[in-house]
């Protein structure tokens, strides 16, 4: 690492500080767990919404989402179709779904064909993602066994967003925070702890995005 | 990696080819959701090896061929058989019982792609003796796309994850019961298709299609906006007979719309309504 990546930021960005809108996270083996440990360091006043998709088999139940929300101070729910976002909130890939985000940042699925075997696709979510929220994103890619999520990573990096990936030498199954580091070398590394902390610390107040008073879930 | 001004153009060329497709071809797209829209215009873009979406207007409107061929990709949603089998299961223990109180059922599949939902429905209603006193209708506004659903081919290796659901869905045999295979396809028994009627409908444009006593609409409306679905839920809403059922896509609901109040709904995760007034 080169520095503290607060450091790091305020020298990529003359001093001015950033402001965040969304943030969205991507996960394949281990997963469950590594996306656990952040979101339940996350408060419930946290200003920005966090929009998740992990890997797993459509065969199974979609308990990770419960399992998630029990852990979690702020409200989980599994992503609908058309759903708002609202600060605050974890929306979850729903197991055999892409996600995609629409330009008015209402949420969309799709059941289109797969994209590297996967469904939901990590790098659907980040590239349609980095549309809508351009710079105003963190983009942060977990354990995994694959290399889904590096081309969506590089895509939120060019469209001026900010990346971070779990620091490999940490992360149960190195392969996918390495192929993310590939793509987009300005990711910082870091621990699941100081992704929790940077999420919290960069957030942006709470003007960033108007939720309608009818909460999808 | 696209600046801000950049997707404002592209979004202004793609509202522009929606315009010559319609125009020239009568396939109206304005009212999709535009996120994946705009993917699969990107990914077309890069295949055809053109640098601008708006490039892509004049081959697709001098190359009829070419339509025809990429206008399946904007449209047809991936699926399989039994998909959700819990689904199913519901259908075989809730839903059939309710329809086997009319004496003749007319069932729409609306949007049918390339047919798994509407053989895997035929068998069930086969396995629970009410596939004589059905009519189904199958319907997609892709004519090559609705070909695929009439001849029932399908790849073998698709045949496992649809044994599977079918299993779990509540089968009373084997899947392999309902088809023959041969080398790396299977093709579905023709006694399936006896009343099934494919036909060409598409749910942007045409009218009301039929009484139905069913609808099943599964992963079709995430592809439309608002607007549209509004639109289509009104043509389910005035297909369906006084108490007939509607079924929608497990991550679809009725709930943020104009028709929450006009539908009971039967069951909250597999979305399955019926019309109450």
């Amino acid at each position: 690492m080169e520095g503290l990546p607060q450091e790091r930021l305020k020298g990529s960005q003359q001093g001015q500080e950033r402001r965040f809108a969304a943030a969205v996270i991507g996960g394949s083996a281990g997963g469950i767990s590594a996306v656990t440990a952040i979101v339940s360091a996350l408060p419930p006043t946290l200003p920005l919404p966090v929009i998740v998709v992990l890997h797993q088999s459509p065969q199974e139940p979609p308990a990770w989402v419960d399992y998630l929300g029990r852990h979690a101070s702020l409200p989980v729910v599994e992503a609908e179709d058309k759903m708002p976002l609202c600060p605050g909130t974890v929306y979850c890939a729903p197991a055999g779904y892409h996600l995609l985000l629409e330009t008015n940042g209402d949420l969309a699925l799709s059941v289109d064909e797969k994209i590297n075997f996967s469904r939901p696709s990590i790098d659907l979510l980040f590239s349609s993602a980095a549309d809508v929220f351009g710079p105003a994103l963190i983009g942060i890619v977990l354990t995994g066994a694959n290399s889904d999520g590096a081309r969506g990573l590089a895509e939120i990096v060019g469209a001026g967003g900010l990346a971070m990936v779990q620091a490999p030498a940490g992360a149960e199954w190195p392969t996918m925070p390495e192929a993310a580091l590939q793509t987009a070398p300005q990711a910082w590394s870091l621990g699941l702890d100081e992704i929790a902390d940077q999420l919290v610390a960069l957030s942006m107040p709470k003007q960033g995005l108007n939720c309608p008073a009818s909460k999808g879930a | 990696m696209p600046e801000r001004g950049d997707l404002e153009l592209e979004a202004l060329e793609i509202d522009l080819l929606l315009e010559a497709i319609r125009r020239q071809y009568g396939h109206d797209f304005r009212d999709y959701a535009r996120a994946s829209l705009r993917r699969k215009v990107r990914t077309l873009a890069a295949t055809l090896g053109v640098e601008q979406i708006s490039a892509l207007i004049p081959r697709l409107l001098h190359e009829p061929e070419l339509f025809s061929s990429v206008v399946g990709a904007f449209a047809t949603p991936v699926t399989e058989m039994f998909r959700d089998p819990p689904f199913f299961r519901f259908l075989r223990e809730s839903v059939v019982p309710h329809l086997q109180t009319w004496p003749f059922v007319r069932i729409w599949v609306a949007g049918c792609a390339t047919g798994e939902e509407v053989y895997s429905l035929a068998i069930l209603l086969r396995e629970e003796g009410l596939y004589e006193r059905c009519t189904l209708f199958a319907t997609d506004f892709v004519d090559p796309v609705l070909s695929r659903a009439r001849q029932g081919i399908y790849p073998l290796r698709s045949m496992k994850i649809n044994s599977a659901n079918y299993q779990r869905s509540g089968g009373r045999g084997s899947l392999s019961d309902y088809y023959h295979a041969d080398y790396d396809s299977v093709i579905m028994d023709a006694g399936l298709r006896e009343n099934i009627t494919f036909a060409n409908h598409n749910l942007v444009t045409d009218g009301v299609f039929s009484e139905v006593h069913l609808i099943l609409c599964r992963n079709v409306l995430i592809y439309f906006n608002n607007v549209l679905q509004q639109r289509v839920l009104g043509l389910f809403h005035d297909s369906l007979l006084h108490g007939g059922v509607l079924a929608l896509g497990s991550k679809e609901s009725l709930r943020h719309g104009d028709f929450a109040d006009r539908f009971k709904e039967l069951e909250a995760t597999w979305k399955v309504y019926r019309k109450s007034d």
